[in-house]
């Protein structure tokens, strides 16, 4: 029989083909495949977080295989002896056994628990570079506001999570959230004995917060992520100024071959972080807990990293309490301020910033482009001052770790909270202002008078001075003309090529060093090299 | 003034109207030393026909290892618990009932001697050998009694499971799940329980030392103490943490540092990396 012969150098082209005739994508697809994204390290901070939520759903859903969301009390008899024969819900015991029965599933609940703290530094982290460089100017607003609700709706997914192993930490954690709920004027009581069915703690919750955890919230948060990532497309990444980068067009690499695997490379990156982080850290023992009990609370029970922000602010709250005299009379408890009102100022603070700041500046043109945070001070001195309220009230949920273990009275952490949390931001904004000023004074100084070259030269007349490398050549008054475009200005000598190229590689060099003297004591002698005079532009004339 | 003389009359104008006679005070005084040594020989001699036999003695006698004890207490301790361990205003309290617990406690963990006054005195490498701290603890003991950490072994027959339990009801509020110890109120501290040895976490729970609550026999039964014991010592400080390096035990707190500290910087660098190959 006579066999055809198989080109095997035609087959890809052949398959596409086949594919084309079937599905017309090839039009589509090149469109897709040939966007191009500008490249620059701060612009793979919210893939960290991308790529933390894949990571977060392939262990999740390894999790729901084992996991029992019930509160039925059942008695462990499973491999961890310290708690055999001990009266159990359901959902802990189901959880000893993911971490202590089920083969591979303590890392996958590790990796689980850390892709989650990562999934929410990375948010964040990413908020902070969009803030500061102002990527959420027109027309990116919807962009923030969804990225700002992403932190809101991760904090609830991490919430629910955090609950779920019926521990005695996430048991307290939940206790906490009910009197969060109860403190609202009004609809507390109603809200409380809605979500958990009853009075706290009832035996619905775990499997409510459940449904949230795995469905309800994950949704909300694909469909986020999914709008996120559209309007990025749609809208185009902003990009750094720069030779040939205007306000109207993208430079950078294409999504196809290039980008993508960068893209791809940077998931495993992410991927093994976490991985190893799983293997090597142990987060949340839920075994040292124990189950639930109401009156079991551990010394340095905190929720994770970022709730503890209201934590702190609970912790610095003064006993205010308001009492209305209406019939029976009426409470306020201090506690509604610090977690409900508060947050619900953050939230409107942050969503709605970037209308505030072009109301402020009366801007309303679009903006392609990024600012470097010393161009505008003003912005970038409010966001660390954010930053410093958020790093304050954090530091202070954890304040009693904090006092233990560097010995210092709990008391006094309190109130260097209570101090900080009024003192620090006013500061922080100050200091981020003048820093501002002075980082941008230097610029326009290199710009005029050029690079510092570490010479220093004496002048007939006794006096010394430094040696400049300007720019550009020198204008009528001796200072060069050049117009700061709102990039890096080069401020060593190194960046204007006056020492040769450094060696390649990343862990050992890639190519040859330059041959080095034998001995140091013994040089070869070899003719002085000929060297051009580096000058102040002023001596050549 | 006719009022006043009457208001006189009766027994101060009497005692005016005697005293103004000086034969008859002297013979009142004599009266009166005659009674009172009568009614003294006779409430002494009523008092040794009744009292017990055993003769009363101003200082009992100390046993050998209490004398020994004695001494080191009148050389490392007496400058603030007092010549007769009565306590001094300011300085320290009595230890007359305190038992033999709380020395062994104080004593064999470097607490006591205390190096100054703080809030809350710290571990520290013991001053005193066991033998010396037996000493001491028996002359405390002898002064006024109070518990004693039994000897033998103070795990036997324990239960993991309840011990676990009790722990995480009595102890973990302070000492955390851990335990390795919190904050208290005001630079107080529950100190970690990782050098603590058996016969110490039992003395602690005895006498209630510092901030610590007295965990009395009553209240968590010998066999229970045995039980928190062997949960400390069996599963908080020999497990070695199945989930790999444990960040200090600290809860969540370090778990946001290793976050920041390890995930993203690790990230970060990696970003830069990957953007840098172009």
């Amino acid at each position: 029989m006579k066999r055809r012969k198989l080109d095997m150098a035609s087959v890809p082209g052949k398959a596409a083909v086949g594919v084309d005739e079937r599905f017309q994508v090839s039009t589509p697809l090149r469109k897709l495949l040939n966007k191009v994204f500008p490249d620059h390290w701060s612009f793979l901070l919210g893939e960290i977080a991308l790529f933390s939520f894949v990571v977060l759903l392939l262990t999740g859903v390894f999790l729901t295989f084992f996991y029992e969301p019930a509160m039925t009390e059942v008695v462990y008899n499973g491999s961890y002896a310290p708690l055999r024969g001990t009266p159990m819900s359901a959902a802990y015991a189901s959880s000893l056994d993911i971490s202590f029965d089920v083969r591979g599933g303590l890392i996958m609940r590790q990796m689980h628990h850390w892709s989650a703290l990562l999934f929410m530094a990375a948010i964040v982290v990413h908020m902070l570079r969009v803030f500061f460089t102002g990527a959420f100017r027109k027309p990116r607003e919807t962009n923030w506001i969804i990225g700002s609700l992403l932190f809101w709706v991760g904090f609830l997914a991490g919430f629910t999570g955090y609950s779920l192993p019926d521990d005695g930490l996430s048991g307290t954690g939940l206790r906490i959230a009910s009197a969060i709920m109860l403190s609202i004027p009004v609809i507390g009581s109603w809200v409380t004995s809605s979500v958990f069915g009853g009075e706290f703690p009832g035996d619905i919750i775990i499997s409510r917060f459940f449904i949230a955890h795995v469905l309800l919230v994950p949704g909300l948060l694909v469909a986020l992520i999914s709008a996120h990532l559209g309007l990025v497309f749609k809208q185009k990444h902003t990009q750094w100024p720069g030779p040939g980068r205007t306000n109207d067009n993208v430079v950078g690499e294409r999504m196809f071959p290039r980008y993508a695997l960068k893209q791809g490379g940077f998931f495993m990156v992410v991927f093994g972080v976490i991985a190893l982080m799983g293997g090597l850290f142990q987060i949340n023992p839920i075994w040292y807990f124990g189950p639930y009990e109401a009156w079991v609370v551990s010394a340095a029970s905190q929720p994770d990293w970022y709730v503890m922000f209201l934590d702190g602010s609970t912790r610095l709250m003064p006993a205010w309490e308001i009492n209305i005299p209406i019939g029976d009379g009426y409470v306020i408890p201090p506690l509604f301020w610090p977690t409900v009102v508060l947050p619900g100022i953050l939230v409107g603070l942050s969503t709605l910033y970037p209308f505030v700041e072009a109301r402020r500046l009366k801007d309303t043109r679009s903006h392609n482009l990024l600012q470097r945070p010393r161009d505008v001070p003003e912005r970038t001195a409010i966001g660390a001052m954010a930053v410093s309220f958020y790093v304050v009230l954090t530091l202070s949920g954890s304040n009693d770790v904090i006092a233990d273990k560097f010995q210092i009275s709990l008391n006094a952490m309190t109130w260097a909270g209570r101090i900080g949390l009024l003192v620090l931001p006013p500061l922080a904004y100050y200091v981020t202002y003048r820093i501002c000023l002075g980082l941008q004074q230097h610029d326009r100084e290199v710009l005029a008078h050029g690079v510092e070259t570490g010479i220093i030269r004496r002048l007939p007349d006794g006096r010394f001075e430094e040696v400049h490398q300007p720019l550009t050549a020198a204008g009528h008054d001796g200072h060069g003309e050049l117009d700061y475009v709102g990039w890096v200005v080069p401020k060593k000598m190194n960046r204007l090529g006056a020492l040769g190229p450094a060696v390649r590689g990343f862990f050992y060099p890639i190519e040859k060093p330059a041959e080095a003297p034998v001995s140091p004591g013994h040089p070869p002698v070899e003719p002085r090299p000929e060297r051009e005079e580096i000058g102040s532009g002023e001596s050549r004339r | 003034m006719t009022s006043d003389n009457d208001r006189r009359r009766g027994l101060l104008a009497r005692l005016r109207g005697e005293r103004s006679a000086a034969r008859s005070r002297g013979r009142r005084r004599l009266g009166a030393a005659v009674r009172l040594i009568a009614a003294l020989t006779l409430a002494g001699g009523a008092y040794t026909v009744f009292a017990p036999g055993v003769q009363a003695q101003e200082n009992p006698p100390l046993t050998g290892a209490a004398a020994e004890g004695k001494a080191l207490f009148d050389v490392s301790c007496v400058s603030c618990h007092g010549r007769n361990a009565q306590g001094v205003e300011g300085r320290g309290p009595s230890l007359i009932g305190v038992g033999a617990a709380s020395v062994e406690f104080q004593v064999s963990s470097g607490r006591m001697p205390m190096a100054r006054q703080e809030a809350q005195a710290m571990r520290k490498p013991p001053v005193f050998t066991d033998e010396e701290v037996r000493q001491l603890g028996q002359f405390v003991q002898e002064l006024g009694g109070g518990p004693q950490v039994p000897e033998g072994d103070l795990r036997e027959g324990a239960n993991l499971a309840t011990g676990g339990e009790l722990f995480r009801i009595n102890c973990s509020q302070c000492h955390a799940f851990g335990g390795g110890g919190g904050a208290l109120s005001s630079g107080k501290f529950a100190p970690s329980l990782r050098p603590a040895s058996d016969r110490q976490i039992y003395a602690a729970m005895l006498s209630g030392p510092q901030n610590m609550p007295v965990f009395g026999d009553n209240q968590i039964t010998p066999e229970q103490k045995a039980d928190i014991i062997a949960y400390i010592q069996g599963t908080l400080k020999a497990d070695q943490d199945q989930g790999g390096f444990n960040l200090g035990r600290y809860g969540p707190s370090t778990e946001g540092l290793a976050i920041f500290l390890v995930g993203i910087v690790a990230l970060v660098f990696a970003s830069l990396w990957i953007a840098g190959k172009s």
